[in-house]
């Protein structure tokens, strides 16, 4: 049953684009999944370790900057550019980590928001470099041999293909040796200390991971919007992705996934109704309210209730 | 020199309200234990508030003020209520996404209601500026550094004077033995929360007239008001007035030598090294309050 629900699934989301011919649609496929990728990535350090970092769109910037500076600039191709993007993050990563690892809770959040805002600061003011607010315009599109991925239809099956590699990724990591280290870390510190968990270690590598993963995608909204401004490193996205992964099921692998498509169609689906500000309105009031009623989010509670049944 | 001492004295008139906003949040931060996003909100509001009464109703200043004041006790206690008081006994992490979550509505709400064009908030002071010596200084920004000082003053004066300050203090270094001695800790946490409130809304009633007032103006409210606490060590409320002096003098220079564009940087690498370094503050020996 779980089995061929899970062909039905893989064989709807291989055929999509041929389906749903809408492009407005598509696109709000491909940024849930380029969001999809961004939730799983805070998941690791939220979910996992029990960190949450309010600077992950600093992440997402950093990868969104790396990428299209090195093609527009370097000319490099796309394929380069990606690991290098992910590369760069994860180097930011493993900086903030090295600098919050003596610091746990609020503090460990105060440093990352704080790193998020100072690196704000620096694309917004360095000009030469990022070329102020006014962003850069004209970011290639990838190209695959012979072929641009220009059209919506392909740039769906590159984000497809990342948000599988990224599940694939945080499966096998969460599964492995590291994944239960990094629980025991959440679950209970000292104790883990005790029977020789590291954790300097696992919390670097979760940061350095997690922040890989979020450069990834900010390459692929680079990419894909080809344009990059300031507007990245916007807090609202770190939000959208707290709200995601917290909606959606902190601590599991599909719950983020979840989290990212339903609140990227549901904006959407909204927007015909209401305006922006009563979206972000009530996805504050959402997040308060899936703190009282749902604190562990939508798939570990569907979870639940099939058990029951 | 003479720039050095109009920076300095600049720098003072911000510092005084950091210091408010971050006396405020020292309280709520050290006593409730609360990670308040929504501190910022609160400045807003009171920002708000005093561009209502002063730009709206055509109040008076002091009024205005008194007016920003009650609004961020008011809404103060009414989110400790409703949002803090059932979630008492949860975890650090439960209460700090609920204030994020908080402060996104907030500040959304008030985008909806004043819009996002940022308002110039009229105020009855003379433009001319003062001048003395080297220095010269608007009255409006000689009176926001007076109000503060008062304010600081009547902070402590509560804190350290009064019965509530005491009780303050004791459910600050052990909520279970004062709870035990009578101490009503849920009443506690509501003034706290309420007082701290006030105090980040005349931080907002103050600083609205010289800059303007804005919905997004808490996001930065808030972080500048968090370097103060982690600066002035938690709880401490001398370590907080220092802090945000400190902080004001610190930006001022910032902005005049080095790069106005990096002003705010100042507060966030002051969070980033204060952490890594010193993370119960530089003012600290111990966690306190008072």
């Amino acid at each position: 049953m779980r089995r061929s629900g899970r062909a039905v699934a893989a064989l709807l989301a291989l055929t999509l684009p041929f389906w749903l011919a809408n492009p407005y649609v598509l696109h709000v496929v491909i940024m849930a999944g380029i969001f999809g990728v961004l939730a799983l990535s805070l998941n690791l350090l939220l979910g996992y370790t029990g960190q949450l970092s309010l600077g992950h769109a600093a992440f997402f910037g950093i990868g969104a900057y790396t990428s299209a500076l090195l093609t527009l600039r370097l000319e490099w191709s796309f394929w380069v550019a990606l690991p290098a993007a992910a590369t760069a993050a994860g180097l930011a990563g493993w900086c903030i980590g090295r600098l919050a690892l003596k610091l746990r809770g609020a503090y460990f959040v105060l440093v990352t928001i704080s790193f998020a805002g100072v690196v704000s600061l620096v694309s917004i003011n360095w000009m030469d470099l990022t070329n102020g607010p006014l962003g850069l315009p004209g970011v290639p599109p990838p190209e695959l041999g012979p072929w641009s991925l220009r059209t919506k239809r392909a740039y769906y099956y590159l984000v497809l293909a990342a948000v599988a590699a990224s599940s694939l990724a945080c499966k096998r990591l969460v599964g492995s040796r590291i994944g239960r280290a990094f629980v025991a870390l959440r679950e209970n510190e000292s104790l883990a200390e005790s029977v020789g968990v590291d954790v300097t270690h696992y919390l670097v590598l979760a940061a350095v991971v997690s922040a890989g993963l979020a450069g990834m995608a900010g390459s692929l909204y680079a990419h894909y919007t080809r344009f990059v401004s300031p507007e990245v490193f916007l807090f609202t996205y770190t939000v959208t992705m707290v709200i995601m992964v917290v909606a959606g099921g902190k601590g599991t692998l599909a719950g983020p996934l979840v989290g990212a498509g339903l609140f990227t169609a549901l904006p959407e689906a909204l927007r015909a109704v209401t305006s922006w500000q009563w979206q972000m309105l009530a996805y504050g009031v959402l997040l308060v309210l899936l703190v009282f009623f749902l604190p562990r989010g939508i798939v570990p509670a569907l979870t639940a209730v099939r058990r029951r049944s | 020199m003479e720039q050095l001492l109009q920076h300095l004295v600049n720098g003072l008139v911000l510092g005084g309200t950091y210091a408010l906003l971050g006396i405020g949040l020292t309280l709520i931060f050290g006593l409730m234990n609360v990670v308040n996003f929504a501190h910022g909100e609160f400045y807003t509001l009171g920002a708000y508030a005093a561009f209502a009464a002063l730009g709206l109703a055509g109040l008076d200043f002091t009024l205005a003020l008194l007016g920003a004041i009650a609004a961020g006790a008011l809404g103060g206690a009414l989110c400790e209520v409703s949002l803090l008081r059932p979630l008492r006994h949860e975890s650090i992490d439960t209460t700090m996404l609920v204030m994020i979550g908080l402060w996104i509505a907030m500040q959304n709400g008030e985008l909806l209601v004043w819009g996002g064009v940022a308002k110039s908030i009229p105020h009855p002071f003379p433009t001319a500026p003062l001048v003395l010596g080297p220095v010269s200084l608007a009255p409006l920004r000689l009176f926001v550094l007076v109000v503060a000082a008062a304010l600081i003053a009547a902070s402590y004066l509560l804190i350290q004077r009064t019965k509530l300050g005491r009780a303050m203090r004791a459910t600050f270094q052990d909520a279970e033995t004062s709870a035990l001695m009578g101490v009503p800790i849920e009443r506690i946490h509501t003034a706290t929360f309420a007082f701290g409130s006030a105090l980040a809304a005349a931080a907002g009633a103050l600083l609205g007239p010289i800059f303007l007032a804005y919905p997004s103006m808490g996001d930065l409210a808030s972080l500048k008001a968090f370097s103060v606490v982690i600066l002035g060590g938690l709880g401490n409320v001398p370590g907080a007035t220092l802090g945000g002096l400190l902080l004001g003098v610190a930006e001022e220079l910032g902005a005049g030598y080095v790069s106005s564009g990096y002003r705010d940087a100042v507060g966030f690498l002051i969070i980033i090294v204060v952490l890594v370094l010193r993370p119960a503050g530089i003012f600290a020996r111990a966690e306190r309050i008072g």
